[in-house]
């Protein structure tokens, strides 16, 4: 049997089996117990599993998150919860050089298995401080696992994967706009493994590939261009660290085109590299540059047109997918 | 009466702006109200010089108008509209001017802690007088930054008045349930800093204590950390339920209202009229409604500000493919 269940339940279901599992998993975050979360996500999990589990924080995100990380390392198993992903850069020292570098410092003694999680990116008109993605940034980091899914069903199987088998730190990027997002569950208890991409659509002609919230850029260009004949094959990143370019390699192999839909900014992205490894790799197989689109060399502004003219969109990624096809416009 | 006046103009402003949000969806984004507060931007007004700094978070809207920013370029950035105080580029929660001396809305908690430190930094640096008034809220008091920064100042005497503006909430947290120390101008004490506990329901008493940490500001004295009891009767922001608090907590306060208080004591020190009042009202509303027909109007930023106001060099290569 499957159910079909909110993004945002997806997770808070990932959670609570795994701390029905293992009491060594806790929940940590600011606004998450009392107010239930500021986006819900951990509705009820005060009521079950009670105040020493899921924690209630000071607005500290260096101080909490030093003490999670210390709890990790001392054979704990966190949650944290970043309101956004915007306020864990004040805790970045800690996820930086503590979380990623000390089984490296300590010579293999001192692991760090948590599951840093939270809204990543843009989410309409929230202006420049609560408006960036930041995949790359955690993804140039040694030591560190990315993942940032696009559904719910991918968003518990990761989730429940990140906390049980994972001994590394998790990075988990999720966004307030797909919260609300459905999508079908089975009843029964499933793993997804990190580190594998997922063919969404196949095709034939291009391949287009994107992750999180712009996966709906993505299937939408994809559904446009197959009214005009063009079949496009598009692939759900999923995980950026590890990065799993065998998967868009095998697709270019038989599209011969590549197409990235990223909500970053354009220098050092996440598309830099994949453009990188697919040029190395599959240099013969190309019949046209590596492409891409992302969000304008800028922060985000407020004012709803400036939004939409930064932001990856449907016409623009089936423009860019017919210059890539040499089509006619 | 001045007080009178520019709290209503901070309230009515906020309810239309509040109106135009939940019924015509004009704006957008997070909207965090002022309402309840406005006794703070009155008295910190009379007790200072166009010259001070003024630096908050996001939730800005009163303390923008206290400053001078007027009501169209207040309302109009909340439209989005290129006329606004930030060209349509900040919205609600970063509303600047800086020729009035208003540094800012800020949307990190308890960035603008130590950038305000950096303001009064400046003014000592130059030599002049000028104070910077820095006000965060009791949620940001738990942030690292207060501890770094209140050292500083204080070791180099720093022209800088913190301000802990404490609505006993931040989103739906208490502020005994962030600390054990619910006195936050206790923490002062760690620093051997001056400090002061005020009622931020009224004028008269912001007004006083602002004017004694301002003036040891100004003479080479150092900071002072004032926190100013006060409360919000508007949720956090516009999308909070608000299950963590009674009605009757907040209409408790409400017997309190700044507005209310200032009113009486104009009327019963015979300091003005019924019908001045009333006319003090009525030009209130002509202004606000200007502000939105002003904001209505106006144009949208044109597409190409995406690449404007990121550097101030004019031939940075940006990268557009
Ligand atoms: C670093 C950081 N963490 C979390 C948030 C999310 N957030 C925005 S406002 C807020 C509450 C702040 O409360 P307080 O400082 O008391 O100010 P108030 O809203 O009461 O004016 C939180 C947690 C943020 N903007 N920045
Ligand atoms: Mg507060």
């Amino acid at each position: 049997m499957a159910r079909i269940i909110a993004f945002r339940e997806a997770l808070r279901e990932a959670m609570s089996e795994e701390m029905r599992r293992d009491d060594r998993v806790f929940l940590m975050g600011e606004e998450v117990a009392e107010y239930n979360g500021a986006y819900k996500v951990s509705q009820g999990m005060l009521d079950e599993f009670g105040a020493k589990r899921v924690i209630d924080t000071p607005i500290s995100e260096l101080g909490f998150t030093a003490v999670a990380v210390g709890a990790a390392q001392k054979g704990l198993r966190p949650i944290v919860e970043f309101m956004t992903w915007n306020f864990a850069v004040l805790a970045l020292d800690q996820i930086l050089n503590t979380a990623s570098k000390m089984l490296a410092m300590s010579g293999g003694q001192v692991s760090c298995p948590i599951v840093f999680r939270g809204p990543n990116g843009s989410a309409g008109q929230l202006g420049a401080q609560h408006s960036t993605a930041f995949e790359s940034y955690y993804a140039n980091i040694p030591g560190l696992k990315v993942v940032s899914p696009s559904n719910g069903y991918d968003a518990k199987g990761l989730m429940k994967q990140a906390i049980r088998f994972e001994e590394d730190p998790i990075m988990f990027m999720e966004s307030e706009v797909m919260y609300g997002d459905k999508s079908e569950v089975p009843d029964d208890e499933y793993y997804i493994p990190i580190g594998l991409a997922d063919v969404k659509k196949q095709g034939r002609d291009v391949t287009i590939v994107s992750w999180n919230k712009m996966m709906k850029v993505a299937m939408g260009a994809a559904t446009e261009l197959e009214k005009e004949g063009i079949s496009a094959e598009v692939i759900d990143l999923r995980s950026i660290r590890p990065l799993d370019w065998m998967t868009v390699l095998e697709s270019v192999k038989k599209t011969n085109r590549l197409v990235i839909v990223e909500e970053q900014w354009p220098m050092c992205g996440v598309s830099s590299e994949l453009a990188y490894r697919i040029q190395k790799e599959g240099f013969d197989y190309l019949d046209a540059p590596v492409r891409r689109i992302t969000a304008a060399d800028a922060p985000l502004h407020y004012a709803p047109n400036l939004v939409a003219a930064a932001l990856p969109d449907v016409p623009r990624t089936v423009t860019l997918v017919k210059d890539v096809m040499y089509a006619k416009k | 009466m001045y007080w009178y006046e520019l709290m209503q103009l901070i309230r009515q402003f906020e309810i239309m702006a509040e109106e135009k949000y939940k019924m015509e969806g004009k704006i957008r984004g997070f909207f965090h109200a002022y309402v309840g507060q406005e006794a703070i931007a009155a008295g910190c007004m009379t007790a200072t010089r166009p010259e001070d700094a003024f630096i908050t978070a996001y939730r800005d809207h009163g303390l923008a108008l206290a400053k001078g920013v007027t009501a169209n370029s207040c309302m109009a950035e909340l439209y989005g509209k290129a006329t606004g105080c930030a060209k349509g580029k900040g919205g609600s929660m970063h509303f600047f001017g800086k020729d009035v001396n208003f540094w800012g809305g800020h949307g990190i908690v308890g960035a603008q802690i130590g950038t305000g430190a950096g303001l009064a930094f400046a003014e000592k640096y130059k030599g002049t007088d000028n104070v910077s008034l820095t006000f965060f809220g009791d949620g940001a008091a738990r942030q690292g930054m207060v501890n770094e920064v209140f050292n500083i100042a204080m070791t180099w005497k720093l022209p800088v008045i913190f301000i802990c503006e404490n609505n006993n909430y931040a989103m739906g947290t208490s502020v005994e349930r962030t600390s054990n120390v619910v006195d936050i101008y206790k923490m002062a004490d760690a620093f051997e800093m001056p400090a002061d506990s005020i009622d931020g329901m009224s004028c008269e008493a912001v007004h006083e204590g602002m004017a004694r940490a301002v003036k040891r500001a100004r003479e080479g004295g150092g900071p002072t950390l004032i926190e100013i009891k006060t409360y919000r009767y508007k949720g956090h922001s516009i999308s909070d339920p608000q299950k963590y608090r009674t009605k009757e907590e907040v209409e408790t306060y409400k017997q309190r209202d700044p507005i209310h208080m200032v009113l009486k004591t104009i009327l019963d020190n015979n300091f003005a009229t019924q019908e001045e009042i009333d006319a003090i009202n009525k030009r209130i509303d002509a202004i606000v409604d200007e502000s939105v027909r002003f904001a209505e109007e106006s144009p949208w930023p044109s597409d190409d500000e995406v690449l404007k106001d990121v550097y101030v060099d004019q031939n940075y290569p940006f990268i557009v493919d």
